[in-house]
Order: structure tokens, then C-alpha cells, then sequence
């Protein structure tokens, strides 16, 4: 069996994390950096078996509290949403990134760090440093925060993603206060971006597509036909209104969910720019 | 539930996740799937290797018998044979392989892509009349493409298309799936064109066309073979007919005939003349002689003319742009050919024909589209991809194999089946065929054009990954440098 892995990005300054479905790829600057990555390193070396210890209980949508702390962090995460059906899965990837930053800032001389997990990003600034991150918007986009702003996780489900979607999303991005918040809020915000019982949309059980899955046999989608502007409109709206539903429950500070070229946002959203398409 | 209760489905022993992995899905992971029954590895499986010299087998490639030097990374290319789709399109492609070129930083995506508008142009190197052109094309008894134009010494097939696949009756399109999967992976098919003949294709094998395997090409029409041979033949016979469906020739009418003072002979030639000595439709298309329906060439010839030049004893060679057909006649008495056997001097000319004619082959073109959703596996802004393509930044590859790309909008690509390694082709059951597709292009480019930037993996970390499941790992060599 595959143990945990780091490599070098071949552009030799990022470091690459991967062990069975995790790749997270992890930088920090700062005199610290070296140690800081080391911690990164030694963190992530138990991270999988330690998910794997409570699997069971995290494809649930409840039941006792999980002990390891990386589990503990993805059924906080999820706690606000437990009116919907949720399990801690949803904020797997975020919860991961969280533990490996939080692991690399518990010694000193960092001034900023970030930990990418397959799109979710938990990230870390001090006073006049700031994180730039690209978006999936058409056209695509960055999104840039600063120190002052209280964001500190983005996270990206839909479609787009490896994870399966209830909803039709390609992309919906949420910024939160870490990742496994916005990991969990991203997940239900593509969730309600949907048609439901449109024709176009075909859904399959999760279960027979990964036998394994939290979702059971609840349908995902596996293909979206053509949607008309309007439709497209109104999934958008549909989803729009869910995140602001969760937004006034300040589990989000801001969202942009993407459909078919189309884009939504929803609350705080710092300095977003948009290349435009043509002069790319 | 006991294991057999669990059905087909199967543990996945890669990693501490256990995934139980339904057949022909993959796992949490999206690099380990249930092939059969089997655990595989669906990153890249087919590496080729560029060092070794085109035309070569394709050889199994197992980590124990792993030599560091033989296959650097440098060296090698990775082929999306095999690596798994990205269907539904929207996630990164399965690899997306950063590999140093020449100094460059380039990146490899790696995927197979699912393709709904496919097809294939089969070329039949046959002069022999395969059907009229839009004569449907059966398999099975479903209709699966039609006869498209001739060309020089080939008859040309187009079959599947997404009409055939997704717009008829299922079995229609189950059927042109298989047919067409068959003749992608170089395996054989019989085909059947309404009006016209059986034959059986495969790719870079001579077609059997009912029932007879096709030797040669002809060497060309049969006003080309006059002017190519009417010197050789000048002194040694009086007359020389190349029977051809398309032009048959006459070498004392014909212009290369007269320009070596070749006397006239009064022979008078049924079918339509074009210019002197150059006739159409001397017969009917078919299997027979030249790709005519003759079995007997004198079928062709009107009562010869005394006060022309004919004379009893003038010889007569009649012959067929492949060579593969001829006779020798003498005129008797009262001017009527008689069979006699073929000469010695004369024998030569006609080996020359069948020697200058090229072996019959069957070539099949593989022809999709990838201009589809499968582009945002690439990158997040697909008609950029599209445009690079275009603009000749992007480079495209099916298994390794280089792909003409059709200017114009969209990614509409033709790739040689011959050269893709073998076993490249897959199908769902939309139904729609599943091919290898790698797109190639400097990493400046490729996060210029919005790509996956952090999916990007070294050749050296999916050479020494991708050997887990040895087995199913194929060094290929390549066909062209990747740059």
C-alpha cells in the first residue's frame, strides 16, 4: 500500500503532498519557511490513516463525536447545516488543508502560508501580505484578500470537482474564516444550484457510481443537457438564495457560483478582477 | 455482506481509503479504477519511449524489469491510453504531466476523451467498383456510412458520424459503435454497400472484396499506363488496350502513342471517348478486369476497320492497370481477335505494371471532434484551448500519434488509427467511442490559457508511480518527437 508522498512542483518552490486521494501542494515564506514546510511534511504523513480510522462515522450524517482532530474540524464545519442532509465528507478536503497549515504555523518566523488541497485553501497572512487565488468564473478571475479581511479559507465545489454534486453548478466558490467552512458551505451551495426534474439533467444513484459514497443512493448528476438563459438564471437564483440564507447565518462571507459562463455573487467578495476574454 | 453478495465490485488496496470500486469506475482517488475485475492503475499506461525507431511493437512494461536509463524522462512521452476520462468533462483531466523540452517548460494533458462526433474515413486502395458513391454501407445488416468519392486508385468509405451513432434506432448505433471500434483498434470488419460489394477491412491489411484479396493498387488510369509504358511496348505488339473503369487507354490513338509515330490499327473502342485514345464507361464498374464488370475484354471492341490499318496477324495486348489481368490476340482472316498465348518479349511490360503497382491496403483515419466540454478538463477557459490549438501553440496527439487538426472553428482532428498503439480505442454506451488525446504546449502557455496549473505532475513522478500496476503499463515507442 502507497504511503505519503512529497515532491517538489518541477518549478522547485512548492512543495506536493499526495497520499491516496489527497494531493495538496503547500508553501510558506517567512525566516521560518524550511521548518514550517518540515511540520507540513510530519503532519500529513498520518493525515489519510487517521480520516480512515473514522470513516464510517464521517459518511454519516451523524453520530458521536469523532476523536482525531482533523475529523473534529470537519463536523464543526458542518454543524450549521444539519437542517440539510450533510456529513462530515463535505468538509473533508478543507478540514485537511486547515490541519497541515495549522500544523505549520505552530512554530515561528512564518509570515505567510498556504495549503491547497485539491482547490480548497486554507491560508494564513500577517500584516501586509496578502493571497491571490484564481477562480473558476468565465471569464476566468482572481480573487485577491488581504490581511485586514477575515477570510482565511476558500474552497470550490460543483461540477467542476472531484466529489459528486446533487446540484448543476460547475463552480461555486466560497470564501469563509478557513477551509473547512467554506469546503462544507461550497458543497451545499452547488447543491441548490439546480433544476429540479428538468428533462436535460440525467442523475444516478451515488452508491452505483462509488459504492462507498456518504450520498448513498441519493441521485447525482452525471450530465447536463442543454439549459436555455433563462433556466440557466434560475438555478443560479435558486443557489443564490441558499447562500444568502447561509451568509446571514455568518457561515460564509461571500460566494460566486458559476454556471454555464454565467456568474452569481453573493456577499463579500474583495477584489475580484475579471481578465477579459478577448486580450487573454 | 460476503464478497460474492458485493457483486463485481472490488476493494481497492492503493491506499488506506479501501475504496470498493464498482466495475469500470474509479476510485475516490480518480487514479485507480475496476477494469474487469481488476485493480488498475488509470494514470498514463502507455509511455513512449522516443529514442526507439518508428514502426516497432508495443512491449509490456513491468516495474521489475525497470531500467532508470532506458526510458528518461526526457525521452519519453505520456499517452492518454488508457488513463481514464474526465467524464463528465468538468474535472481536471486524469494528468496533466509537466515535462522539460529543449529547456522549455512544457505540459502534457493527458486524457481520454469521449467522443460523440466520430467516425472513420476508410481509403481501399482497389480499382475494383465497390458500390456508387452514396450507396449506403451495412455491417450487420445496419446501415453504419456510406460511399464517399473516389480517388486515385482508392475507394473511399465514410462510416459512423453521430447520425449513425445517436440518431438512428439503438441497434443502429450500437452496431456502427462496435464496427467502428473494431476498425479503430485494427481488428477486421465485414462490410456489406448496398448495390455493390462485400468487403472486409482492416486497417493497414489489403481488403478482401467478395471474397478476393486485393493485391495491388493500379499503378494509374489507364490512359496514365499508355503514356508510362507505350515506349516498352513499341516494335514488340500492334495494339495495346489498358482496360480501365475509368479511362481505358489505346496507345495508337492515345497522344504518347502518336508522338512515337505509332501506327494506326482500326480498332474501334465501344464507350464514350474523352480525347483520342482515352475512353469512359467502356463497361459497367465491377469486380472484373481494370474495375470494370468485364470478364471477357473483347467485349470492349467494335468490328475492327480495314481501311484504318487493320490487317489479319496484327497482335493485340490487352491488360489491366493492376497487371493482374491480361490476353494476347491475333486477328484472323476476317479481322476477328484470336486468343494466342502471351509472348516471352512481351511478358516483362506487363510484370513492369504489376511491378510499379503499390500493395493494396486498407487505411482508416480516425475523425472527432473534440471541441466539447472535454476542453474545460484542460483548462477553465476552453476556447482558449481552442484558439491555441488553432494558432499552433497547443500541439495535439491521439496515443502518441500526431493529429491533423481542421483549420477552422472548433478542434476537428484525423489521426491515422496505424500509428496509435494498439488497443487505444474504448467505447461508452451512449454509445460513443473513447480515445486517447494529449495536448502538448509550453507551461507558459498552459497557465496563459487558464490551465490546471496545480494538477501539473513531473514524467519522472508518473514513471516511477505508474509502476505500481506494472502490468498494465506499455512503453510504446514513439512515432514523432513530442515538442
Amino acid at each position: 500500500m502507497q504511503r505519503a508522498q512529497v515532491n517538489w512542483l518541477p518549478d522547485g518552490k512548492r512543495m506536493h503532498l499526495h497520499h491516496g486521494p489527497i494531493d495538496m501542494i503547500v508553501d510558506a515564506s517567512g525566516p521560518g519557511r524550511d521548518a514550517a514546510l518540515l511540520r507540513a511534511v510530519r503532519r500529513f504523513d498520518t493525515l489519510l490513516e487517521e480520516l480512515v480510522a473514522e470513516l464510517p462515522r464521517l459518511r454519516s450524517p451523524s453520530g458521536p463525536p469523532p476523536v482525531a482532530g482533523t475529523a473534529r474540524r470537519m463536523t464543526r464545519a458542518i454543524e450549521g447545516f444539519a437542517l440539510d442532509f450533510i456529513t462530515p465528507m463535505a468538509a473533508v478536503a478543507g478540514a485537511g488543508a486547515d490541519t497541515v497549515l495549522h500544523a505549520m504555523l505552530s512554530g515561528p518566523g512564518v509570515t505567510k502560508a498556504y495549503v491547497n488541497n485539491g482547490g480548497d485553501v486554507a491560508f494564513y497572512l500577517t500584516s501586509g501580505h496578502m493571497m491571490r487565488a484564481a477562480i473558476a468564473t468565465r471569464p476566468e478571475g482572481q480573487i485577491t484578500i488581504e490581511y485586514r479581511e477575515p477570510v482565511r479559507g476558500i474552497a470550490t465545489s460543483g461540477r467542476s470537482g472531484r466529489s459528486h454534486s446533487l446540484g448543476i453548478a460547475d463552480a461555486v466558490t466560497v470564501l469563509a474564516r478557513n477551509a473547512a467552512a467554506a469546503d462544507a458551505a461550497a458543497t451545499m451551495i452547488a447543491n441548490a444550484v439546480d433544476l429540479p426534474g428538468h428533462p436535460g439533467i440525467i442523475r444516478e444513484p451515488a452508491n452505483d457510481i462509488a459504492p462507498d459514497s456518504d450520498l448513498g443512493a441519493r441521485l447525482v448528476t452525471t450530465h447536463v443537457g442543454h439549459l436555455t438563459d433563462t433556466e440557466v438564471d434560475a438555478a443560479l437564483d435558486a443557489g443564490s438564495r441558499y447562500a444568502n440564507k447561509i451568509k446571514s447565518r455568518s457561515l460564509i462571507y461571500g460566494a460566486l457560483l458559476c454556471l454555464r459562463g454565467c456568474t452569481q455573487a453573493v456577499g463579500h467578495l474583495p477584489h475580484i478582477q475579471m481578465k477579459d476574454p478577448l486580450n487573454a | 455482506m460476503s464478497d460474492s453478495t458485493k457483486g463485481d465490485k472490488i476493494r481497492c488496496d492503493a491506499c488506506p481509503v479501501m475504496c470498493f470500486i464498482a466495475p469500470g469506475k474509479v476510485g475516490a482517488c480518480d487514479r485507480y479504477a475496476n477494469k474487469d475485475g481488476h485493480i488498475i492503475r488509470c494514470d498514463p499506461l502507455t509511455i513512449l519511449d522516443r529514442r526507439l525507431e518508428a514502426g516497432g511493437e508495443v512491449r509490456p512494461f513491468l516495474t521489475s524489469d525497470w531500467d532508470g536509463d532506458l526510458v528518461k524522462s526526457d525521452d519519453v512521452f505520456v499517452s492518454g491510453v488508457g488513463s481514464g476520462t474526465t467524464y463528465p468533462d468538468y474535472k481536471p483531466a486524469p494528468f496533466i504531466v509537466s515535462r522539460e523540452v529543449e529547456g522549455a517548460d512544457f505540459v502534457t494533458v493527458v486524457t481520454e476523451a469521449i467522443f460523440s462526433y466520430c467516425g472513420v474515413k476508410v481509403k481501399i486502395d482497389t480499382d475494383r467498383h465497390l458500390g456508387r458513391e452514396a450507396a449506403t454501407v451495412r455491417a450487420a445488416g445496419e446501415a453504419i456510412g456510406h460511399v464517399t468519392t473516389s480517388e486515385y486508385g482508392s475507394q473511399m468509405l465514410s462510416l459512423g458520424g453521430v447520425d449513425h451513432l445517436t440518431g438512428g434506432s439503438k441497434s443502429e448505433g450500437r452496431v456502427t459503435c462496435d464496427a467502428l471500434l473494431r476498425l479503430c483498434n485494427q481488428e477486421p470488419v465485414d462490410l456489406e454497400i448496398e448495390g455493390g460489394a462485400e468487403v472486409t477491412v482492416q486497417a493497414g491489411h489489403a481488403p478482401i472484396v467478395n471474397g478476393h484479396k486485393e493485391d495491388r493498387m493500379r499503378v494509374g488510369c489507364g490512359s496514365a499506363t499508355i503514356g508510362m509504358f507505350a515506349s516498352q511496348w513499341q516494335g514488340l505488339v500492334d495494339e495495346v488496350v489498358v482496360v480501365d473503369d475509368h479511362i481505358t487507354g489505346v496507345v495508337s490513338e492515345h497522344q504518347a502513342g502518336k508522338v512515337i509515330d505509332w501506327p494506326s490499327t482500326g480498332i474501334r473502342i465501344k464507350g464514350h471517348r474523352s480525347t483520342p485514345g482515352r475512353y469512359f464507361k467502356v463497361a459497367q464498374p465491377g469486380q472484373g478486369w481494370g474495375g470494370t464488370d468485364l470478364t471477357d475484354p473483347l467485349d470492349i471492341l467494335n468490328p475492327w476497320l480495314e481501311k484504318k490499318g487493320a490487317r489479319p496477324g496484327l497482335t493485340l495486348l490487352m491488360v489491366s492497370t493492376t497487371g493482374e489481368h491480361y490476353g494476347y490476340y491475333v486477328l484472323d482472316e476476317d479481322l476477328i481477335p484470336r486468343s494466342a498465348p502471351l509472348p516471352e518479349a512481351l511478358k516483362p511490360s506487363v510484370e513492369l505494371i504489376a511491378e510499379n503497382c503499390e500493395p493494396a491496403l486498407c487505411t482508416v483515419l480516425f475523425q472527432a471532434g473534440a471541441g466539447g466540454s472535454l476542453r474545460s478538463g484542460v483548462t477553465q477557459n476552453p476556447v482558449k484551448l481552442t484558439r491555441s490549438v488553432q494558432a499552433l501553440k497547443t500541439r495535439v496527439t491521439c496515443g502518441g500519434a500526431p493529429a491533423y487538426v481542421w483549420p477552422g472553428g472548433g478542434i476537428t482532428l484525423m489521426v491515422d488509427v496505424k500509428q496509435m498503439p494498439d488497443g487505444s480505442f474504448g467505447y461508452v454506451p451512449t454509445p460513443a467511442l473513447v480515445a486517447p488525446l494529449e495536448f502538448t504546449l509550453s507551461r507558459e502557455d498552459y497557465r496563459a490559457l487558464g490551465g490546471h496549473d496545480a494538477a501539473v505532475r513531473s514524467v519522472s513522478d508518473i514513471l516511477e508511480r505508474g509502476g505500481e500496476y506494472g502490468d498494465s503499463v506499455r512503453v510504446v515507442r514513439p512515432l514523432k518527437a513530442p515538442s
